[in-house]
Protein backbone atom coordinates (compact mmCIF):
# COMPACT_ATOMS: atom_id res chain seq x y z
CA UNK A 1 0.00 0.00 0.00
CA UNK A 2 1.29 3.53 -0.87
CA UNK A 3 2.71 5.39 2.00
CA UNK A 4 0.23 8.45 1.53
CA UNK A 5 -2.76 5.48 2.10
CA UNK A 6 -1.07 3.35 4.81
CA UNK A 7 -3.63 2.86 8.12
CA UNK A 8 -2.19 1.94 11.15
CA UNK A 9 -2.89 -1.76 12.00
CA UNK A 10 -4.78 0.00 14.95
CA UNK A 11 -6.38 3.24 15.70
CA UNK A 12 -4.06 5.55 18.12
CA UNK A 13 -6.16 8.13 20.38
CA UNK A 14 -4.75 10.62 22.42
CA UNK A 15 -6.74 11.47 25.59
CA UNK A 16 -7.36 15.14 25.04
CA UNK A 17 -9.54 17.16 27.91
CA UNK A 18 -11.21 19.14 24.97
CA UNK A 19 -11.77 16.73 22.24
CA UNK A 20 -11.76 13.89 24.75
CA UNK A 21 -9.82 12.25 22.50
CA UNK A 22 -7.76 12.52 19.22
CA UNK A 23 -7.86 10.07 16.44
CA UNK A 24 -5.17 9.20 14.29
CA UNK A 25 -5.42 5.87 12.00
CA UNK A 26 -2.93 7.53 8.91
CA UNK A 27 0.44 6.63 9.20
CA UNK A 28 1.82 9.83 7.64
CA UNK A 29 0.08 11.58 10.88
CA UNK A 30 1.58 8.97 13.27
CA UNK A 31 5.03 9.64 11.94
CA UNK A 32 4.26 13.55 11.77
CA UNK A 33 3.66 13.42 15.62
CA UNK A 34 6.32 11.64 16.47
CA UNK A 35 9.22 14.05 14.48
CA UNK A 36 11.38 16.24 17.02
CA UNK A 37 9.91 19.37 15.39
CA UNK A 38 6.43 18.78 16.22
CA UNK A 39 7.67 16.77 19.61
CA UNK A 40 9.61 20.59 20.28
CA UNK A 41 5.84 22.23 20.04
CA UNK A 42 5.55 20.45 23.96
CA UNK A 43 8.17 22.73 25.44
CA UNK A 44 6.26 25.43 24.30
CA UNK A 45 3.31 26.74 25.62
CA UNK A 46 0.42 28.29 23.67
CA UNK A 47 -0.60 31.52 25.80
CA UNK A 48 2.80 32.60 26.33
CA UNK A 49 3.36 34.58 29.77
CA UNK A 50 -0.47 34.19 30.73
CA UNK A 51 0.19 30.97 32.99
CA UNK A 52 1.93 34.35 35.11
CA UNK A 53 -2.36 34.82 35.57
CA UNK A 54 -4.25 32.03 34.78
CA UNK A 55 -1.84 29.65 36.30
CA UNK A 56 -3.54 26.81 34.61
CA UNK A 57 -2.66 28.08 31.67
CA UNK A 58 0.35 25.50 31.31
CA UNK A 59 -0.64 23.68 28.11
CA UNK A 60 1.50 23.58 24.59
CA UNK A 61 1.33 23.89 21.15
CA UNK A 62 2.01 20.39 20.75
CA UNK A 63 -1.62 19.68 22.58
CA UNK A 64 -3.29 22.82 20.45
CA UNK A 65 -1.68 21.43 17.19
CA UNK A 66 -2.99 18.00 17.91
CA UNK A 67 -6.47 19.62 18.58
CA UNK A 68 -6.75 21.59 15.30
CA UNK A 69 -5.86 18.31 13.19
CA UNK A 70 -8.58 16.45 15.33
CA UNK A 71 -11.70 19.40 14.28
CA UNK A 72 -10.68 19.27 10.54
CA UNK A 73 -10.89 15.10 10.34
CA UNK A 74 -13.77 15.63 12.01
CA UNK A 75 -14.80 18.24 9.57
CA UNK A 76 -13.65 15.98 6.84
CA UNK A 77 -14.63 12.43 7.61
CA UNK A 78 -17.89 13.25 8.91
CA UNK A 79 -18.96 16.49 7.47
CA UNK A 80 -17.16 16.74 4.44
CA UNK A 81 -16.80 13.02 3.06
CA UNK A 82 -19.17 12.37 0.04
CA UNK A 83 -20.18 15.87 -0.69
CA UNK A 84 -19.78 16.81 -4.19
CA UNK A 85 -17.86 19.65 -3.30
CA UNK A 86 -15.19 18.21 -1.36
CA UNK A 87 -12.66 16.36 -3.63
CA UNK A 88 -11.16 13.07 -1.15
CA UNK A 89 -7.76 13.73 -3.00
CA UNK A 90 -6.99 16.87 -0.89
CA UNK A 91 -7.88 15.03 2.20
CA UNK A 92 -4.32 14.18 3.73
CA UNK A 93 -2.74 17.47 2.63
CA UNK A 94 -5.46 19.13 4.99
CA UNK A 95 -5.09 17.12 8.17
CA UNK A 96 -1.30 17.36 7.07
CA UNK A 97 -1.42 21.51 7.28
CA UNK A 98 -3.80 21.18 10.20
CA UNK A 99 -1.30 19.49 12.24
CA UNK A 100 1.48 21.49 11.21
CA UNK A 101 0.52 24.92 11.07
CA UNK A 102 2.15 26.23 14.16
CA UNK A 103 5.50 24.29 13.77
CA UNK A 104 7.12 27.34 13.20
CA UNK A 105 6.78 29.03 16.36
CA UNK A 106 9.16 30.17 18.85
CA UNK A 107 9.65 30.65 22.25
CA UNK A 108 7.07 33.12 23.95
CA UNK A 109 6.75 34.08 20.28
CA UNK A 110 4.78 37.29 20.28
CA UNK A 111 7.87 38.78 22.67
CA UNK A 112 10.89 36.83 20.78
CA UNK A 113 9.18 37.73 17.47
CA UNK A 114 8.89 41.29 18.11
CA UNK A 115 12.21 41.93 19.66
CA UNK A 116 14.17 39.90 17.02
CA UNK A 117 12.12 41.13 14.03
CA UNK A 118 10.77 37.65 13.00
CA UNK A 119 7.75 35.31 11.51
CA UNK A 120 7.32 32.57 12.67
CA UNK A 121 5.76 31.84 9.78
CA UNK A 122 9.01 32.08 7.38
CA UNK A 123 10.21 28.90 10.11
CA UNK A 124 7.05 26.76 9.23
CA UNK A 125 7.76 27.00 6.06
CA UNK A 126 11.46 26.36 6.30
CA UNK A 127 11.27 23.55 8.72
CA UNK A 128 8.39 22.17 6.20
CA UNK A 129 10.50 22.28 3.15
CA UNK A 130 14.36 22.25 4.62
CA UNK A 131 16.27 19.37 5.84
CA UNK A 132 13.97 18.11 9.37
CA UNK A 133 12.42 14.94 10.02
CA UNK A 134 9.20 16.29 9.22
CA UNK A 135 10.45 17.02 5.50
CA UNK A 136 11.53 13.55 5.54
CA UNK A 137 8.20 12.36 6.38
CA UNK A 138 6.50 14.66 4.34
CA UNK A 139 8.31 13.57 1.30
CA UNK A 140 7.69 10.26 1.34
CA UNK A 141 4.05 10.79 0.41
CA UNK A 142 5.75 11.84 -2.42
CA UNK A 143 8.15 14.89 -3.56
CA UNK A 144 5.96 17.72 -4.21
CA UNK A 145 4.08 17.25 -0.91
CA UNK A 146 6.24 19.11 1.02
CA UNK A 147 5.58 22.18 -0.73
CA UNK A 148 2.22 21.40 -1.30
CA UNK A 149 1.40 21.34 3.22
CA UNK A 150 3.54 24.53 2.82
CA UNK A 151 0.95 26.16 0.12
CA UNK A 152 -1.71 25.61 2.09
CA UNK A 153 -0.20 26.75 5.43
CA UNK A 154 1.26 29.78 3.20
CA UNK A 155 -2.86 30.29 2.16
CA UNK A 156 -1.40 30.36 -1.66
CA UNK A 157 -2.74 26.51 -2.21
CA UNK A 158 -4.97 26.71 -5.63
CA UNK A 159 -7.55 24.82 -3.61
CA UNK A 160 -9.14 27.72 -1.39
CA UNK A 161 -11.23 25.39 0.60
CA UNK A 162 -8.69 23.13 2.02
CA UNK A 163 -7.08 26.41 2.86
CA UNK A 164 -10.40 28.26 4.59
CA UNK A 165 -10.51 24.99 7.10
CA UNK A 166 -6.98 26.54 8.75
CA UNK A 167 -7.07 29.95 8.14
CA UNK A 168 -10.24 32.12 7.93
CA UNK A 169 -12.64 33.76 10.14
CA UNK A 170 -13.78 30.75 11.30
CA UNK A 171 -11.49 27.83 10.89
CA UNK A 172 -10.39 24.48 13.05
CA UNK A 173 -7.50 26.55 14.84
CA UNK A 174 -9.68 29.44 16.43
CA UNK A 175 -11.97 27.23 17.23
CA UNK A 176 -9.18 24.55 19.35
CA UNK A 177 -7.73 27.81 20.23
CA UNK A 178 -10.47 29.26 22.49
CA UNK A 179 -12.01 26.58 23.92
CA UNK A 180 -8.63 25.04 24.87
CA UNK A 181 -7.90 28.38 26.08
CA UNK A 182 -10.98 28.20 27.99
CA UNK A 183 -10.15 25.35 29.70
CA UNK A 184 -6.93 25.89 30.65
CA UNK A 185 -7.39 29.31 32.09
CA UNK A 186 -10.49 28.39 33.82
CA UNK A 187 -12.39 31.00 32.87
CA UNK A 188 -16.01 30.54 31.66
CA UNK A 189 -16.02 32.48 28.53
CA UNK A 190 -14.51 30.31 25.09
CA UNK A 191 -17.45 27.55 25.08
CA UNK A 192 -19.55 27.66 22.19
CA UNK A 193 -21.44 24.69 20.36
CA UNK A 194 -18.51 23.44 18.54
CA UNK A 195 -20.64 20.07 17.43
CA UNK A 196 -23.43 21.80 16.24
CA UNK A 197 -20.97 24.26 13.97
CA UNK A 198 -19.56 21.34 12.83
CA UNK A 199 -22.95 20.01 11.38
CA UNK A 200 -23.34 23.24 9.81
CA UNK A 201 -20.24 23.83 7.83
CA UNK A 202 -20.77 23.18 3.99
CA UNK A 203 -18.07 22.68 1.55
CA UNK A 204 -18.18 25.67 -1.45
CA UNK A 205 -15.62 25.87 -4.34
CA UNK A 206 -13.94 28.97 -2.74
CA UNK A 207 -14.54 28.20 1.30
CA UNK A 208 -16.35 27.02 4.12
CA UNK A 209 -19.59 28.78 4.36
CA UNK A 210 -22.47 27.92 7.43
CA UNK A 211 -25.62 26.57 6.70
CA UNK A 212 -28.44 29.31 7.98
CA UNK A 213 -29.77 27.21 10.80
CA UNK A 214 -26.42 27.31 12.52
CA UNK A 215 -26.57 31.06 12.78
CA UNK A 216 -27.18 30.99 16.70
CA UNK A 217 -24.23 28.76 16.66
CA UNK A 218 -21.65 31.33 15.22
CA UNK A 219 -23.04 33.75 17.35
CA UNK A 220 -21.98 32.17 20.46
CA UNK A 221 -18.47 31.68 18.46
CA UNK A 222 -17.98 35.23 17.79
CA UNK A 223 -19.26 36.19 21.28
CA UNK A 224 -16.45 33.63 22.52
CA UNK A 225 -14.06 35.39 20.75
CA UNK A 226 -14.67 38.93 21.85
CA UNK A 227 -14.77 38.11 25.45
CA UNK A 228 -11.50 35.99 25.61
CA UNK A 229 -9.31 38.75 24.07
CA UNK A 230 -10.93 41.29 26.54
CA UNK A 231 -10.75 38.71 30.03
CA UNK A 232 -7.14 36.56 28.59
CA UNK A 233 -5.43 37.23 25.61
CA UNK A 234 -5.13 41.32 26.81
CA UNK A 235 -4.95 40.70 30.39
CA UNK A 236 -3.41 43.49 31.59
CA UNK A 237 -1.05 41.57 34.13
CA UNK A 238 -0.16 39.01 31.30
CA UNK A 239 0.66 42.00 29.35
CA UNK A 240 2.69 43.19 32.13
CA UNK A 241 4.78 40.16 32.66
CA UNK A 242 5.45 40.57 28.38
CA UNK A 243 6.38 44.26 28.81
CA UNK A 244 9.19 42.92 31.40
CA UNK A 245 10.22 40.29 28.80
CA UNK A 246 10.76 42.04 25.90
CA UNK A 247 12.75 43.88 28.13
CA UNK A 248 14.88 41.45 29.03
CA UNK A 249 15.66 40.78 25.71
CA UNK A 250 16.25 44.49 24.07
CA UNK A 251 18.23 44.74 27.16
CA UNK A 252 20.62 41.67 26.75
CA UNK A 253 21.01 41.93 23.24
CA UNK A 254 21.92 46.04 23.70
CA UNK A 255 24.56 44.12 26.03
CA UNK A 256 25.64 42.38 23.82
CA UNK A 257 26.24 44.54 20.98
CA UNK A 258 27.91 47.72 23.34
CA UNK A 259 30.19 44.96 24.05
CA UNK A 260 29.72 43.70 27.82
CA UNK A 261 31.32 40.76 29.62
CA UNK A 262 28.28 38.33 30.35
CA UNK A 263 29.09 35.97 33.32
CA UNK A 264 27.13 33.09 31.27
CA UNK A 265 27.94 33.44 27.65
CA UNK A 266 24.29 33.48 26.12
CA UNK A 267 25.58 31.33 23.87
CA UNK A 268 21.86 30.64 22.36
CA UNK A 269 21.35 33.95 21.55
CA UNK A 270 24.58 35.03 20.22
CA UNK A 271 23.33 34.16 15.99
CA UNK A 272 19.97 35.63 16.99
CA UNK A 273 21.75 39.00 18.50
CA UNK A 274 23.57 39.34 14.76
CA UNK A 275 20.76 38.62 13.00
CA UNK A 276 22.27 35.93 11.45
CA UNK A 277 20.99 32.42 13.08
CA UNK A 278 20.24 29.24 10.89
CA UNK A 279 17.19 26.93 11.45
CA UNK A 280 19.07 24.68 13.24
CA UNK A 281 19.96 27.33 16.02
CA UNK A 282 15.96 28.19 15.80
CA UNK A 283 14.41 25.32 16.67
CA UNK A 284 16.85 24.39 19.57
CA UNK A 285 15.55 27.09 21.43
CA UNK A 286 12.47 26.70 23.88
CA UNK A 287 10.52 27.93 26.56
CA UNK A 288 13.19 26.08 28.82
CA UNK A 289 16.51 27.33 27.78
CA UNK A 290 15.17 31.25 28.15
CA UNK A 291 14.08 30.41 31.11
CA UNK A 292 17.24 29.08 32.61
CA UNK A 293 19.20 32.20 31.47
CA UNK A 294 16.84 34.37 33.08
CA UNK A 295 17.38 32.42 36.13
CA UNK A 296 21.23 32.61 35.24
CA UNK A 297 20.57 36.46 34.12
CA UNK A 298 19.69 37.57 37.45
CA UNK A 299 22.93 37.15 38.90
CA UNK A 300 24.54 39.74 36.04
CA UNK A 301 26.33 42.66 37.07
CA UNK A 302 24.09 44.50 34.77
CA UNK A 303 21.51 45.70 37.38
CA UNK A 304 18.88 46.65 34.60
CA UNK A 305 19.29 43.15 32.97
CA UNK A 306 19.29 41.47 36.51
CA UNK A 307 16.08 42.97 37.63
CA UNK A 308 14.34 42.53 34.94
CA UNK A 309 14.96 38.47 34.58
CA UNK A 310 14.24 38.68 38.76
CA UNK A 311 10.86 40.26 38.24
CA UNK A 312 10.04 38.13 35.17
CA UNK A 313 11.30 34.72 37.28
CA UNK A 314 9.77 35.80 40.36
CA UNK A 315 6.81 37.19 39.46
CA UNK A 316 7.45 41.25 40.51
CA UNK A 317 5.62 42.40 37.81
CA UNK A 318 5.24 46.32 36.67
CA UNK A 319 2.37 47.77 37.83
CA UNK A 320 -0.08 49.38 35.04
CA UNK A 321 -2.20 52.71 34.70
CA UNK A 322 -4.72 53.75 32.58
CA UNK A 323 -3.38 56.24 29.44
CA UNK A 324 -5.98 58.48 27.34
CA UNK A 325 -3.06 59.01 24.50
CA UNK A 326 -5.74 61.56 23.22
CA UNK A 327 -5.12 63.81 26.07
CA UNK A 328 -2.38 62.73 28.16
CA UNK A 329 0.51 62.05 25.70
CA UNK A 330 2.33 65.97 26.90
CA UNK A 331 2.74 64.32 29.89
CA UNK A 332 4.57 61.59 28.77
CA UNK A 333 7.58 63.73 28.07
CA UNK A 334 7.33 64.87 31.80
CA UNK A 335 7.65 61.57 33.03
CA UNK A 336 10.70 60.45 30.52
CA UNK A 337 12.26 63.61 32.43
CA UNK A 338 11.16 62.62 36.03
CA UNK A 339 12.09 58.71 35.23
CA UNK A 340 15.69 59.89 33.94
CA UNK A 341 16.17 62.15 37.27
CA UNK A 342 14.60 59.05 39.68
CA UNK A 343 17.51 57.15 38.11
CA UNK A 344 15.08 54.88 35.88
CA UNK A 345 15.94 54.12 32.14
CA UNK A 346 12.75 55.18 31.17
CA UNK A 347 13.89 52.92 28.13
CA UNK A 348 13.14 49.46 30.41
CA UNK A 349 11.04 50.74 32.98
CA UNK A 350 8.01 53.08 31.55
CA UNK A 351 6.83 51.10 28.57
CA UNK A 352 3.11 52.05 27.12
CA UNK A 353 1.11 49.39 25.39
CA UNK A 354 -2.20 49.16 23.18
CA UNK A 355 -4.48 46.74 22.22
CA UNK A 356 -3.02 47.09 18.43
CA UNK A 357 0.15 45.52 19.92
CA UNK A 358 -1.55 42.53 20.34
CA UNK A 359 -3.96 41.73 17.67
CA UNK A 360 -5.48 39.04 18.70
CA UNK A 361 -7.97 39.16 15.98
CA UNK A 362 -12.18 40.42 16.16
CA UNK A 363 -14.77 39.08 13.54
CA UNK A 364 -14.78 41.60 10.55
CA UNK A 365 -17.39 41.72 8.15
CA UNK A 366 -14.84 42.23 5.35
CA UNK A 367 -15.81 45.78 3.76
CA UNK A 368 -13.57 46.92 1.38
CA UNK A 369 -12.54 43.08 1.19
CA UNK A 370 -9.96 43.57 3.67
CA UNK A 371 -10.40 39.85 4.74
CA UNK A 372 -12.77 37.43 4.00
CA UNK A 373 -16.14 37.35 5.98
CA UNK A 374 -18.23 34.65 7.25
CA UNK A 375 -20.98 33.44 5.69
CA UNK A 376 -24.47 32.04 5.80
CA UNK A 377 -25.99 29.61 3.25
CA UNK A 378 -29.50 30.53 2.72
CA UNK A 379 -32.26 27.42 1.91
CA UNK A 380 -31.78 28.93 -1.82
CA UNK A 381 -28.22 28.69 -1.55
CA UNK A 382 -27.82 32.41 -1.44
CA UNK A 383 -24.86 33.48 0.51
CA UNK A 384 -25.06 36.34 3.52
CA UNK A 385 -22.40 38.07 5.11
CA UNK A 386 -23.24 37.39 8.81
CA UNK A 387 -23.29 40.83 10.61
CA UNK A 388 -25.95 41.25 7.76
CA UNK A 389 -28.20 38.73 9.40
CA UNK A 390 -26.90 38.78 13.17
CA UNK A 391 -27.85 41.69 15.21
CA UNK A 392 -25.34 40.23 17.92
CA UNK A 393 -22.73 39.93 15.83
CA UNK A 394 -22.90 43.13 13.98
CA UNK A 395 -23.22 44.49 17.33
CA UNK A 396 -19.87 43.39 18.07
CA UNK A 397 -18.20 43.75 15.33
CA UNK A 398 -18.88 47.24 14.41
CA UNK A 399 -17.86 48.63 18.10
CA UNK A 400 -15.07 49.74 18.53
CA UNK A 401 -13.12 49.68 21.43
CA UNK A 402 -9.04 50.49 22.22
CA UNK A 403 -7.12 50.39 25.29
CA UNK A 404 -3.80 51.73 26.41
CA UNK A 405 -1.57 51.62 29.34
CA UNK A 406 1.74 52.58 30.99
CA UNK A 407 3.31 50.27 32.73
CA UNK A 408 6.10 51.15 35.93
CA UNK A 409 7.87 49.26 38.36
CA UNK A 410 5.90 50.88 41.49
CA UNK A 411 7.71 49.12 43.93
CA UNK A 412 10.53 51.48 43.18
CA UNK A 413 8.91 54.55 43.70
CA UNK A 414 6.49 54.12 46.90
CA UNK A 415 8.95 55.09 49.52
CA UNK A 416 7.59 58.54 50.37
CA UNK A 417 10.96 59.83 48.40
CA UNK A 418 9.45 63.27 46.80
CA UNK A 419 10.55 63.39 43.35
CA UNK A 420 8.94 59.33 43.22
CA UNK A 421 5.93 60.76 45.05
CA UNK A 422 5.50 63.32 42.00
CA UNK A 423 5.72 60.73 39.53
CA UNK A 424 3.51 58.43 40.86
CA UNK A 425 1.00 61.10 41.11
CA UNK A 426 1.60 61.72 37.46
CA UNK A 427 1.23 58.09 36.78
CA UNK A 428 -2.01 57.48 38.75
CA UNK A 429 -3.32 60.79 37.17
CA UNK B 1 5.81 56.61 23.26
CA UNK B 2 3.35 55.07 20.52
CA UNK B 3 6.22 55.77 17.96
CA UNK B 4 4.19 53.29 15.40
CA UNK B 5 0.95 55.54 15.88
CA UNK B 6 2.90 58.41 15.12
CA UNK B 7 4.45 56.72 12.04
CA UNK B 8 0.40 56.10 10.61
CA UNK B 9 -0.03 59.85 11.12
CA UNK B 10 2.99 61.00 9.40
CA UNK B 11 2.50 58.63 6.16
CA UNK B 12 -0.98 60.09 6.11
CA UNK B 13 -0.36 63.56 6.98
CA UNK B 14 2.20 63.31 3.89
CA UNK B 15 -0.28 61.99 1.92
CA UNK B 16 -2.77 64.53 2.54
CA UNK B 17 -5.24 61.76 2.39
CA UNK B 18 -6.14 58.31 1.87
CA UNK B 19 -9.01 56.97 0.15
CA UNK B 20 -9.59 53.13 0.98
CA UNK B 21 -8.45 51.14 3.98
CA UNK B 22 -7.45 48.69 1.10
CA UNK B 23 -5.37 51.04 -0.34
CA UNK B 24 -3.78 51.99 2.68
CA UNK B 25 -2.89 48.73 3.77
CA UNK B 26 -0.83 47.99 0.61
CA UNK B 27 0.75 51.19 0.81
CA UNK B 28 2.44 50.73 4.11
CA UNK B 29 3.18 47.42 2.74
CA UNK B 30 4.93 48.56 0.30
CA UNK B 31 6.54 51.28 2.33
CA UNK B 32 7.42 48.25 4.69
CA UNK B 33 9.06 46.34 1.80
CA UNK B 34 11.10 49.54 0.84
CA UNK B 35 12.67 49.41 3.90
CA UNK B 36 10.82 52.45 5.61
CA UNK B 37 10.68 51.55 9.14
CA UNK B 38 6.71 50.60 9.86
CA UNK B 39 6.25 48.44 12.57
CA UNK B 40 3.22 46.66 11.38
CA UNK B 41 3.10 42.60 10.68
CA UNK B 42 1.30 41.43 7.78
CA UNK B 43 0.20 38.10 6.75
CA UNK B 44 -1.14 37.15 2.82
CA UNK B 45 -4.77 37.13 2.84
CA UNK B 46 -7.52 36.27 0.08
CA UNK B 47 -7.07 40.13 -0.70
CA UNK B 48 -3.30 40.04 -0.22
CA UNK B 49 -0.84 41.57 1.95
CA UNK B 50 -2.60 42.75 5.04
CA UNK B 51 -1.88 43.71 8.74
CA UNK B 52 -4.51 43.34 11.46
CA UNK B 53 -2.45 45.60 13.61
CA UNK B 54 -2.10 48.56 11.35
CA UNK B 55 -6.48 48.04 11.25
CA UNK B 56 -6.35 48.14 14.73
CA UNK B 57 -3.64 50.73 15.28
CA UNK B 58 -6.06 53.54 13.06
CA UNK B 59 -8.87 52.54 14.92
CA UNK B 60 -6.94 53.66 17.57
CA UNK B 61 -5.79 56.74 16.20
CA UNK B 62 -9.87 57.51 14.90
CA UNK B 63 -10.60 56.67 18.41
CA UNK B 64 -8.14 59.27 19.82
CA UNK B 65 -8.79 61.76 17.62
CA UNK B 66 -5.76 62.14 15.35
CA UNK B 67 -7.06 60.99 12.46
CA UNK B 68 -10.71 61.30 10.50
CA UNK B 69 -12.57 58.73 8.91
CA UNK B 70 -14.81 59.23 6.58
CA UNK B 71 -17.63 56.80 4.86
CA UNK B 72 -18.00 57.00 0.93
CA UNK B 73 -20.49 54.94 -0.79
CA UNK B 74 -19.91 55.14 -4.09
CA UNK B 75 -22.44 53.11 -5.84
CA UNK B 76 -20.71 50.23 -6.94
CA UNK B 77 -18.28 50.02 -3.91
CA UNK B 78 -17.92 51.86 -0.52
CA UNK B 79 -15.02 53.04 1.01
CA UNK B 80 -13.22 55.60 3.99
CA UNK B 81 -11.03 58.13 3.56
CA UNK B 82 -8.70 59.09 6.02
CA UNK B 83 -7.14 62.59 6.77
CA UNK B 84 -5.32 63.75 10.07
CA UNK B 85 -6.72 66.10 12.19
CA UNK B 86 -5.59 69.23 13.74
CA UNK B 87 -5.08 67.19 17.15
CA UNK B 88 -3.23 64.94 15.23
CA UNK B 89 -1.02 67.54 14.04
CA UNK B 90 0.03 68.67 16.98
CA UNK B 91 0.66 64.92 17.97
CA UNK B 92 2.91 64.48 14.86
CA UNK B 93 5.74 67.23 16.48
CA UNK B 94 5.93 63.93 18.81
CA UNK B 95 7.39 61.81 15.74
CA UNK B 96 11.17 61.42 14.80
CA UNK B 97 11.70 63.22 11.23
CA UNK B 98 10.54 60.60 8.27
CA UNK B 99 13.57 59.97 5.51
CA UNK B 100 13.73 62.23 3.29
CA UNK B 101 12.59 60.03 0.49
CA UNK B 102 9.39 58.93 1.74
CA UNK B 103 7.15 61.91 0.64
CA UNK B 104 8.00 60.83 -2.68
CA UNK B 105 7.14 57.88 -2.65
CA UNK B 106 3.90 58.18 -0.92
CA UNK B 107 2.86 60.50 -3.75
CA UNK B 108 3.80 57.73 -6.15
CA UNK B 109 1.83 55.17 -4.32
CA UNK B 110 -1.45 57.19 -3.56
CA UNK B 111 -1.26 58.28 -7.58
CA UNK B 112 -1.90 54.59 -8.38
CA UNK B 113 -5.13 52.20 -8.10
CA UNK B 114 -5.68 50.26 -5.05
CA UNK B 115 -6.00 47.03 -7.84
CA UNK B 116 -2.45 48.13 -9.43
CA UNK B 117 -1.24 47.99 -5.44
CA UNK B 118 -2.69 45.06 -4.59
CA UNK B 119 -1.03 43.30 -7.28
CA UNK B 120 2.39 45.03 -6.55
CA UNK B 121 1.95 44.09 -2.78
CA UNK B 122 1.41 40.69 -3.20
CA UNK B 123 4.09 40.44 -5.89
CA UNK B 124 6.42 41.70 -3.25
CA UNK B 125 5.29 39.22 -0.94
CA UNK B 126 6.76 36.98 -2.83
CA UNK B 127 9.91 38.32 -3.38
CA UNK B 128 11.60 35.91 -2.14
CA UNK B 129 10.78 33.73 -5.31
CA UNK B 130 12.74 34.21 -8.88
CA UNK B 131 9.79 36.79 -11.12
CA UNK B 132 8.45 33.57 -13.05
CA UNK B 133 7.50 31.78 -9.60
CA UNK B 134 6.62 35.48 -7.85
CA UNK B 135 3.77 35.44 -11.05
CA UNK B 136 2.82 32.53 -10.93
CA UNK B 137 1.86 32.40 -7.31
CA UNK B 138 -0.20 35.87 -7.91
CA UNK B 139 -2.42 34.49 -10.53
CA UNK B 140 -3.01 31.15 -8.45
CA UNK B 141 -3.85 33.41 -5.13
CA UNK B 142 -5.49 36.00 -7.58
CA UNK B 143 -7.27 34.15 -10.13
CA UNK B 144 -10.37 35.86 -10.00
CA UNK B 145 -8.74 39.48 -10.81
CA UNK B 146 -6.89 38.42 -14.69
CA UNK B 147 -4.17 40.72 -14.01
CA UNK B 148 -2.74 40.75 -17.67
CA UNK B 149 0.86 40.39 -19.16
CA UNK B 150 0.86 43.99 -19.41
CA UNK B 151 -0.06 44.80 -15.81
CA UNK B 152 2.69 42.39 -14.50
CA UNK B 153 5.38 44.36 -16.61
CA UNK B 154 3.77 47.34 -15.03
CA UNK B 155 4.02 46.56 -11.42
CA UNK B 156 7.58 44.94 -11.66
CA UNK B 157 8.66 48.47 -13.15
CA UNK B 158 7.34 49.98 -10.70
CA UNK B 159 8.69 47.81 -8.01
CA UNK B 160 11.91 48.88 -9.86
CA UNK B 161 10.97 52.80 -9.41
CA UNK B 162 10.02 52.16 -6.22
CA UNK B 163 13.08 50.73 -4.85
CA UNK B 164 15.69 53.44 -6.58
CA UNK B 165 13.11 56.18 -5.35
CA UNK B 166 13.63 54.60 -1.63
CA UNK B 167 17.55 55.24 -1.55
CA UNK B 168 18.01 57.86 -3.93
Amino acid sequence: MAYQNEKLPEEKVFKDPVHRYIHVRDRVIWDLVNTREFQRLRRIRQLGTTYLVFHGAEHSRFQHSLGVYEIVRRILDDGFSGREEWDEEQRLVALCAALLHDLGHGPFSHAFEKVFNLDHEQFTQQILLEQTEVHEVLHRVSPDFPQKVADVIDKTYPDKLVVSLISSQIDADRMDYLQRDAYYTGVSYGHFDMERILRVMRPTEEQVVIKHSGMHAVEDYIMSRYQMYWQVYFHPVSRSAEVILIKILHRAKHLFETGYAFKQEPLHFVSFFAQEFKLKEYIALDEGVLLTYFQLWMEENDTILADLCDRFVNRRLFQYAEFDPAVQYMKFGELITLFKEAGLDPEYYLVTDSSSDLPYDFYRPGEENERVPIYLQLENGDLRELSRMSDVVEAISGKRRTDHKIYYPEDLLIDGNPLHKKILELLRG
Amino acid sequence: MLQEHAKIVQFISLANEVNGRKKMQKMVYILKKMNFPFAEKYELHMYGPYSEELTLRVEELCEMGFLAERFEDKGSYKQYCYQVTDEGSKFLATAEAPKEQLPKCIERLNEKSSRFLELVSTLLFFDQLDKEDQIAKVRIVKNKLNFTDQEMDQAFAFIEEMQVSSVS
